[in-house]
């Protein structure tokens, strides 16, 4: 494949393709330097005219509003162990349902999987407000689990994790078994480890969807030191006097590193969401 | 994938030490599979299948300081006398009516250059294109609420050294309409290319140098191999945009708020308002019911359309 598309047949075409797209490119990444750029400035100097385009020297000081004004250490704290023990928890329910659906035949197989797919179609508002009741009355409101719970059977990543699996092969399995092996054993020791750019994929999914979400934590997190990030950042939006070289550098905060673990992790992480989303 | 069922019908190992293992492990293995499953079908039927049932009560209840009375089907009779739900619904159908199909055949655009021998540096762009679907919509409508500031924002700057005047992004009706689809655009369609791509690589190579034996072009390459190519995938996409789309409410929320002037105002926005701003949960639920139809309805009819069983 490369060999074959080592060498360009038109220079000249190539070369005006390839800068027609990196416009676009810059077009695209342009929000995400400005961000950077954002969070080293003051709320004066944001607003100034012409806008800073090079970093200043204010990050500190933004950073120093965030912890007091937010208390954003505990914010950050908060997404962080929410996003982690999401990710783990979700990630075993998604991996043995997965597991279930594509390694076994059993009765009601595809009603059950056609089931838990309508998670997909059906808007996620339907269930807001009767989840806000049960939580209300499970008295969970303002904690961590009213925040986990819910989301842990996520249709899309049992999806994924079915289709990476569909592709182990079954005498892989029929051998383990032979040898005695339990299933749950069978699962952890022959099935996932050829599976780790699967996991990779779906681990790294888990943890951007919990880290992104927005609607549901606002909605169960009353108490600003219970608040993630993107709550957090909201809330201090809505003030009257917005300070938005804190909310930069706190956005900041929330998106350089997950860009950067994405970029780390993109491998797996597109081809496993390919995997997911192109076959049938 | 040809499965092969009963896996204990091979020889079993009648190793040294005698286990009276083929019934009880084929028991086992009748429960495992449920075993399984099990976790994410309780945890799906607490966590959505019962709030879905229970949004549907709620949906023939009125709330009336925190006490709610039986008014049967007077919910969904309001939902056709509200002038805010019909504004919410044009917005949430313009935006799929307009700016969806842009953004898709921007993606498939995208795909096909991402595809393309002629680009050079390739994983560097797919990658720089797919990036802003990492960013949370939170981060990014702060982002570009500062950005399309009209007199401060580093947009309106630009312009302004062209000789621009300041344009009003986020203040104007119909403006802020703009802004919320460039929003939606900037955040997707590299998502949508990055799939459209992947089905691209599927599309066997030969297919195109039979046209260009036959003589044909670059466009009746795209025409003819392509496009049909790419259907499937193409289905996917519409059907995962329109999904998002009637379900918008993220952007809207952070971007304007709704306003001004209820120009952004989603169904989304909308029944997330009535819900807890203003605690009307059974109107809320009607709201989400009536929501679900339209997702159902409009799904069908591009499978329809696109000629597939759902």
């Amino acid at each position: 494949m490369t060999a074959r598309r080592a060498r360009p047949r038109h220079p000249g075409r190539s070369l005006l393709l390839t800068s027609a797209l990196g416009l676009a490119l810059a077009v695209v990444v342009v929000p995400f330097y400005w961000l950077a750029v954002g969070a080293t400035h003051s709320s004066a100097e944001i607003f100034d005219s012409p806008p800073p385009l090079l970093p200043g020297g204010h990050l500190g000081e933004n950073l120093a509003t965030l912890r007091e004004t937010a208390d954003f250490g505990r914010v950050v704290l908060n997404s962080l162990g929410i996003a982690l023990v999401y990710t783990l928890l979700a990630g075993t329910v998604c991996t043995l349902a997965g597991y279930g659906f594509a390694t076994y035949r059993f009765r009601g197989r595809e009603a059950l999987f056609g089931l838990l797919m309508l998670g997909l179609v059906v808007p996620a508002q339907i269930t807001l407000v009767p989840l806000f009741k049960m939580m209300a009355e499970l008295h969970w409101l303002n904690t961590y689990q009213a925040v986990v719970a819910p989301n842990l059977a996520l249709p899309f990543g049992i999806f994924l994790m079915r289709q990476s699996m569909a592709a182990l092969p079954q005498e892989l399995l029929d051998s383990g078994r032979m040898d005695g092996c339990g299933e749950l054993r069978l699962l952890w020791r022959v099935a996932l480890p050829p599976m780790r750019p699967a996991l990779a994929a779906l681990a790294l999914f888990l943890f951007l969807y919990q880290w992104n979400d927005f609607v549901w934590p606002l909605i169960v997190l009353r108490d600003d030191s219970a608040f993630t990030i993107p709550v957090a950042l909201a809330s201090l939006q809505g003030l009257d006097e917005t300070d938005y070289g804190a909310i930069l550098a706190g956005t900041s905060l929330a998106a350089v590193p997950m860009a950067v673990v994405f970029l780390a992790l993109q491998r797996h992480f597109v081809s496993g969401l390919l995997a997911g989303a192109v076959k049938e | 994938m040809t499965q092969v069922a009963a896996p204990a019908a091979g020889p079993a190992p009648a190793a040294a030490a005698p286990r009276p293992a083929v019934p009880r492990r084929r028991r086992r293995g009748r429960a495992a599979p449920y075993l399984f499953v099990l976790p994410a079908l309780l945890l799906f039927a607490a966590f959505k299948l019962y709030p879905i049932g229970w949004s549907f009560l709620l949906s023939l209840h009125r709330t009336v300081g925190g006490a709610e009375t039986f008014v049967g089907a007077d919910n969904y009779l309001r939902l056709a006398e509200d002038p805010l739900l019909w504004t919410a619904l044009r917005n949430t159908l313009v935006i799929l009516v307009v700016q969806v199909p842009l953004m898709l055949a921007l993606a498939t655009g995208l795909a096909v250059a991402l595809d393309s021998t002629l680009l050079r540096g390739r994983p560097v762009f797919r990658l720089g294109f797919f990036l802003p679907m990492v960013t949370g919509l939170v981060a990014y409508g702060i982002v570009f609420s500062v950005l399309l500031n009209k007199d401060y924002g580093l947009v309106n700057w630009v312009f302004g050294r062209f000789g621009a005047d300041p344009v009003p992004w986020l203040t104007d009706p119909m403006w802020a309409r703009i802004s919320l689809g460039l929003a939606l655009t900037w955040h997707y369609t590299g998502y949508n290319a990055v799939i459209l791509l992947a089905r691209l690589q599927t599309v066997p190579r030969e297919l195109y140098d039979a046209v260009a034996v036959d003589g044909g072009g670059a466009l009746s390459a795209f025409r003819h191999v392509t496009l049909p190519g790419l259907r499937p995938a193409l289905l996917l996409t519409t059907v995962l945009s329109t999904i998002g789309t009637l379900q918008l409410f993220d952007e809207p929320y952070v971007l304007t708020g709704g306003g001004p002037d209820n120009a952004t105002l989603t169904i989304g926005v909308y029944l997330y308002q009535n819900a807890f701003t203003y605690f009307d949960f059974g109107y809320a639920s009607a709201i989400a019911y009536a929501l679900t139809v339209l997702v159902g309805l409009l799904g069908l009819i591009q499978f329809r359309l696109l000629g597939e069983k759902p």
